[in-house]
């Protein structure tokens, strides 16, 4: 079976090897910048991104439209609202 | 919310106090938006992510998570650049340790202040107790943040406010001040009794430190840092690498920081370009990075021997250790490991 197809995304974070809570404060930072509609994609490192990225979507009503784990990176595809 | 729904915005640290505070507000009608700063000390479990043998540790953002439990937005701000002026030249000094924390919660203050005024907000809460903390929560330092900070009669602490001036939003009638409370004091019960009857079970450790310039052995590193620079300075990259490895100075002008696993090994490799760096390669073993104005081959020596002794040819006659300038040619050199009792005490940072 084929992998689900990788979303290209409008704006591109590299976040690789910055520790919580920077990859959430630059997300927050592109986001801001975004116009609503647009999707944003962060790739991590740190496991917290697991948690804290989603959660930060959430609380400020977000969508994360893609998610997925590529051996030690962490990357995400977020919807702005 | 209406347009003439008053707004707060909440400095939230993840722990109980601020979670509590933020929820009586919001218990008034009050619209709240938190708030939480970065300052590049914060405890957020950097420790956890970078060794391999805690990764599975489930690890959360204490500030956004106590946000969603609330329901209200969280501002995480990057203040790292702007607290260098707190942290070097505090105005009230250091507590115990290197912890300037009167000053911090001034400039956290301010700093809220500008974006409660950026954003069109009202007051702001903060979930200090009198008596909580000894260096910044005092009966005498709550004028001194609220007047310093320029929040004046814009800050409101909500666990306390029976014990200080009425506020600017219990005079509008957006608060009842009989609903705020009167606590005081190093006793969390009265907190916890609160949180019960709010239905909160889950939170984050009361009274657990938040900052690691309140720690000895972080605060001690720093200091050193300083000390052998002859300037106090730091960039962010400074502030996390005390927070990874053993750090030992075998001589007064070089340092080693040395990773205790593979997760701290890969974390350090990540900073190969900026320092002169070693590992073994006859043996596996850590990485480690130094840091130094100078590095003679007799200081070469000696690091490979110390190195050799973190390793798995820690009994083995002789190591080979690849020593690699930061501005020079990479070479290996052979040597015996060191004995741990040749390892010096007063080496270790």
């Amino acid at each position: 079976m084929s992998r689900p197809k990788i979303r290209m995304a409008d704006h591109s974070i590299d976040a690789r090897r910055l520790l919580c809570p920077m990859p959430v404060i630059r997300l927050q930072g592109a986001v801001s910048k975004a116009i609503s509609g647009e999707t944003i994609e962060i790739v991590c490192t740190d496991p917290g991104t697991r948690s804290d990225i989603p959660a930060w979507c959430r609380v400020h009503q977000h969508e994360i439209v893609d998610q997925r784990e590529i051996e030690d990176e962490f990357r995400f595809i977020v919807l702005k609202s | 919310m209406t347009d003439s729904t008053p707004k707060a915005v909440s400095l939230i640290s993840g722990g109980l106090d601020s979670m509590l505070a933020t929820r009586v507000i919001m218990d008034q009608g009050v619209h709240v938006e938190g708030i939480n700063f970065f300052t590049g000390f914060c405890v957020e479990g950097h420790t956890h992510a970078i060794r391999k043998h805690d990764q599975k540790k489930q690890k959360r953002n204490n500030a956004l998570w106590v946000a969603e439990q609330l329901g209200i937005k969280l501002h995480i701000i990057d203040i790292v650049e702007e607290y260098k002026s707190v942290l070097l030249n505090p105005r009230h000094g250091y507590g115990a340790n290197l912890n300037p924390c009167l000053d911090c919660k001034i400039f956290m203050v301010n700093k809220a202040r500008e974006w409660m005024a950026e954003n069109a907000f009202d007051f702001i809460i903060t979930g200090e107790v009198i008596g909580q903390r000894p260096k910044s929560q005092k009966r005498k330092t709550m004028p001194i943040i609220a007047e310093e900070s320029g929040a004046d009669d814009r800050l409101l602490r909500p666990l306390c406010a029976h014990y200080l001036p009425e506020t600017l939003p219990e005079r509008k009638g957006w608060v009842e001040r009989d609903k705020l409370f009167g606590f005081t004091g190093r006793s969390r019960k009265p907190q916890m009794n609160l949180a019960r009857d709010m239905g909160l079970e889950d939170y984050a450790q009361p009274a657990g430190g938040c900052c690691f310039l309140t720690d000895a052995s972080y605060s001690a590193k720093l200091a050193d840092m300083w000390q052998n620079r002859g300037e106090k300075t730091y960039d962010l990259d400074d502030i996390m690498l005390l927070k990874v490895g053993r750090h030992l100075r075998p001589r007064p002008h070089f340092k080693m920081i040395i990773a205790r696993e593979d997760g701290e090994n890969r974390y350090l490799e990540g900073y190969r370009k900026q320092f002169t760096h070693m590992f073994a390669t006859s043996h596996p073993g850590a990485f480690a990075l130094v840091e130094g104005t100078e590095f003679s081959a007799q200081d070469a020596d000696l690091a490979a021997r110390v190195l050799a002794r973190f390793g798995k040819g820690r009994d083995a006659e002789t190591v080979t250790v690849k020593i690699v300038p930061q501005n020079g040619v990479a070479h290996e050199i052979t040597v015996p490991p060191m004995p741990e009792n040749e390892i010096s005490r007063d080496w270790y940072v």
